[in-house]
């Protein structure tokens, strides 16, 4: 939060000028899980950059290529991994086998505290 | 040559709605509004009812939106924008402004368009504006903690009608606002779901660009309210879609168009059931709620499909 401004530098009828100033702000602390990008399965269909209610998918527009998730705005909805064709196949897959290939998910939704235990960070 | 339909396009156009807004993880109106706006090329002017979208993406001194954006009340977000739209022909014609193909859109929550808004709406409309207004309907007063509106299912608990000893959720079938705005014989009326993307932006598409007053009614969950996980919104969304509670249609100058029919048309304890607001209906006692539901749901569906000649 910046300082509070006196009332003669707020702008007339308490306008804000600066279009899409709200990135300033961290929604990311919010967050009880959080999602992990597979990138060896990605398929670049970019369904959750389509779908995420936090425009927190980040896309290399020039190789078109999905690059991970925007974690200081991410709130951990879990949206992603839920519209993801790639983690739809592996699940499937999962229901026919009775085995679950965590590893081969496009994008993988993690409790916060137990990043560590699933081998992360 | 408008930007095509597909993801892979649509990514590298700027985006519209910035994060960092407040609104719920998990929210279907943000969805919405960038599936939406992902859609139009041009410039875009919007104004915003008073609601969870307004509330949440302009907290002081924070805006997310990208747009030039104006917020008056709760229940003038059409006038509002029909207004804005006014003036900038105006200013058009004085040569004050240079002339562009500005859309004008106006967003509302059910509250703010069912109830609140809908005199500011239907006189915008009939005064003929070429702006688009989109309800993103929720079925509740979500903003302020769940109270119930005209757009609330039958059946449904919310903190004013408590499914409790005395009544089993609100006792009232919701209003057909679509088939209302249809009625005020516009160029353009639609009802879509984010869950179709595709087809919400090529109605979107249509909307703004029929040449009069268009309006659009788009299910938007509100995980809250409707009592599911946040990575359930657009998996419970398309069950709407598919039991036949949410219909994808069109009236396009009279013209009445089906535009997704469901493969099977699931039974409606499927869309019920996955939602806590309406958990108590599966008690026995008021197992003949679903059944009065269902019949409801069959009637308008049939009719539905009568008057877009699929029967």
């Amino acid at each position: 939060m910046s300082e509070l401004k006196g009332w003669k530098e707020i702008p007339i009828g308490g306008m804000i000028l600066d279009a899409g100033n709200s990135v300033e702000y961290d929604t990311g602390d919010w967050r009880a899980f959080r999602p992990v990008f597979g990138e060896a399965e990605c398929i670049n269909c970019f369904q959750c950059w389509l779908n995420c209610p936090d425009s927190s998918i980040l896309v290399d527009t020039e190789k078109e290529e999905m690059v991970g998730f925007d974690l200081k705005h991410c709130k951990g909805c879990g949206i992603c991994a839920s519209v993801c064709p790639v983690n739809a196949k592996v699940k499937k897959k999962a229901e026919d086998e009775l085995e679950k290939d965590e590893a081969s998910l496009c994008i993988r939704i993690i409790e916060e505290g137990k990043l560590q235990e699933a081998g992360y960070e | 040559m408008a930007t095509r339909l597909a993801p892979k396009e649509l990514m590298k156009q700027p985006e519209r709605l910035a994060p960092g807004h407040r609104l719920c993880a998990g929210c279907g109106a943000s969805i919405v509004v960038r599936q939406m706006l992902a859609a139009i090329d041009e410039p875009v002017v919007i104004s915003n009812a008073t609601g969870c979208l307004e509330v949440a993406t302009t907290i002081y001194p924070y805006t997310s939106w990208r747009v030039p954006w104006i917020h008056n009340a709760f229940e003038n977000s059409a006038s509002t924008i029909s207004g804005v739209e006014a003036a900038y022909r105006s200013l058009v014609r004085q040569g004050k402004m240079e002339e562009k193909d500005v859309k004008f859109i106006g967003f509302g929550g059910d509250g703010g368009t069912y109830d609140i808004g809908l005199q500011a709406l239907s006189g915008a409309v009939e005064r003929g504006h070429q702006m688009l207004y989109v309800c993103y309907d929720n079925g509740a007063y979500m903003n302020t903690g769940i109270q119930r509106s005209s757009a609330t299912p039958f059946g449904a608990h919310t903190t004013t009608s408590p499914a409790g000893k005395k009544i089993p959720g609100k006792q009232q079938f919701r209003k057909d606002l679509t088939r209302i705005m249809a009625a005020h014989d516009i160029p353009y009326v639609g009802q879509a779901a984010p869950s179709k993307w595709r087809d919400l932006m090529e109605k979107t598409r249509k909307a703004v660009n029929c040449g009069g007053p268009a309006f659009m009614n788009v299910l938007s969950s509100c995980n809250r309210g409707w009592r599911h996980a946040t990575d359930e919104t657009l998996e419970i969304t398309q069950l709407g879609v598919d039991t036949c509670y949410w219909p994808l249609y069109e009236v396009e100058d009279g013209e009445w168009r089906l535009t997704y029919k469901p493969r099977e048309k699931l039974p409606i304890e499927e869309w019920l059931k996955r939602q806590g607001r309406f958990r108590h209906l599966f008690k026995p006692q008021n197992r003949h709620l679903i059944d009065e539901k269902q019949e409801e749901i069959d009637r308008k569906w049939e009719e539905l499909l009568e008057r877009c000649g699929e029967a």
